[in-house]
């Protein structure tokens, strides 16, 4: 008698176990869904790079401005550095905000231009207005593979010591500044 | 040749063709014993920014720069592993095509497997199931009392 109840329990557990598995299922869909609504977009890549050292850079000036950007430029206080390129109508749209940044704060930004020629971001910087402290050019993505870089914009959050603590991939919206990078470099300056 | 068999031939001959390769000749390194290797790592690395390209196969800017990266390297005397490390630390294991096997992705690596395993398991144990004519042949004590409810619904008060 016993025998018989067991087998019957352990007949009725195996029942509902794939409703279980398709509930579980289900649910981890759901939240992966939810995620990429709320903002999470699945092909951004984690940098891998994060409270690593910045990478060693020596890259020359554009024409007409004294110094280029070198990894000990990364070394004296808490900088950003943001990758662009005239042909990147992203940064376009970000360049707004990057000109509000530099007029308003004191945190030095330091430009990458990206596999662009020297002419155009100069003509584009006189277009568009130039936030950047330091500018170096990147011809042969140099410095964008070094800084481990999937597309324009991005902007990589470094602190005082040379020390990469953050990346946004893409550009910087008003929300990101004020709740994200500004906060983190508030609070990476005490 | 009628035209419908040229047709098909020429759609026969598409088939055949080999991938195409991005690779230009003026990337290419002048010794064919390194130009290999480097055309070896290439189709192991992701181009990061089409994704589902090896840097071999894609045209983009940034993959002929990761190429022409590869090829430094080498020269360098940087050995094959050597060469996908320095990719990894920059991106990650996401650059290699191949996922290696980490605490991370282990499942993904044997988790069919395990599934495999299960699945053999439960066949097996249904298999090994008793025919339902001998599971369902009542003990002595069973008999007893389904007798018992016999005469229990026998009796002519219950009616």
């Amino acid at each position: 008698m016993a025998e018989v109840e067991t087998k019957r329990s352990v007949g009725r557990w195996t029942a509902i176990l794939p409703v279980i598995v398709v509930a579980l299922l289900v649910g981890a869909f759901a939240k992966r869904l939810m995620d990429v609504e709320g903002g999470q977009d699945p092909s951004l890549v984690p940098s891998v790079l994060l409270n690593t050292p910045a990478p060693n850079i020596d890259l020359p000036p554009l024409p007409d401005r004294g110094a280029g950007l070198a990894t000990a430029d990364l070394k004296k206080e808490v900088s950003l550095v943001n990758i662009w390129g005239s042909w990147c109508i992203a940064c376009l749209s970000e360049h707004p905000l990057l000109m509000d940044v530099a007029g308003q704060n004191d945190i030095p930004l330091h430009g990458i231009a990206w596999r662009d020629d020297p002419t155009a971001s100069v003509r584009w910087l006189a277009r568009n207005g130039d936030p950047y402290d330091l500018i170096g050019q990147d011809p042969v993505s140099e410095a964008a593979i070094a800084f481990g870089v999937t597309g324009a914009p991005e902007t990589f959050v470094v602190d005082a010591d040379g020390i990469i603590r953050y990346k946004h991939i893409g550009p910087i919206t008003p929300d990101v500044w004020t709740n994200t990078i500004a906060p983190l470099v508030e609070q990476l300056r005490q | 040749m009628k035209p419908a068999s040229t047709i098909i031939s020429i759609l026969f001959c598409s088939l055949l063709a080999a991938t195409a390769y991005a690779v230009e000749p003026d990337e290419m390194l002048t010794d064919p014993a390194l130009e290999e290797r480097a055309r070896v790592i290439s189709q192991d690395l992701r181009c990061v920014v089409c994704q589902n390209e090896t840097i071999d196969e894609s045209n983009a800017t940034l993959a002929q720069d990761m190429r022409r990266l590869v090829r430094q390297r080498i020269l360098a005397g940087d050995s094959n592993q050597a060469v996908l490390a320095y990719m990894v630390d920059r991106y990650g294991d996401f650059v290699l095509l191949r996922p290696r096997v980490t605490s991370q992705t282990v499942l993904l690596w044997f988790g069919p497997f395990l599934l495999l395993l299960g699945g053999a398991v439960v066949a097996a144990r249904y298999i090994k199931r008793p025919t339902s004519a001998a599971a369902s042949a009542l003990s002595d004590e069973e008999m007893a009392e389904v007798d018992a409810l016999i005469q229990k619904t026998d009796r002519p008060d219950t009616k």
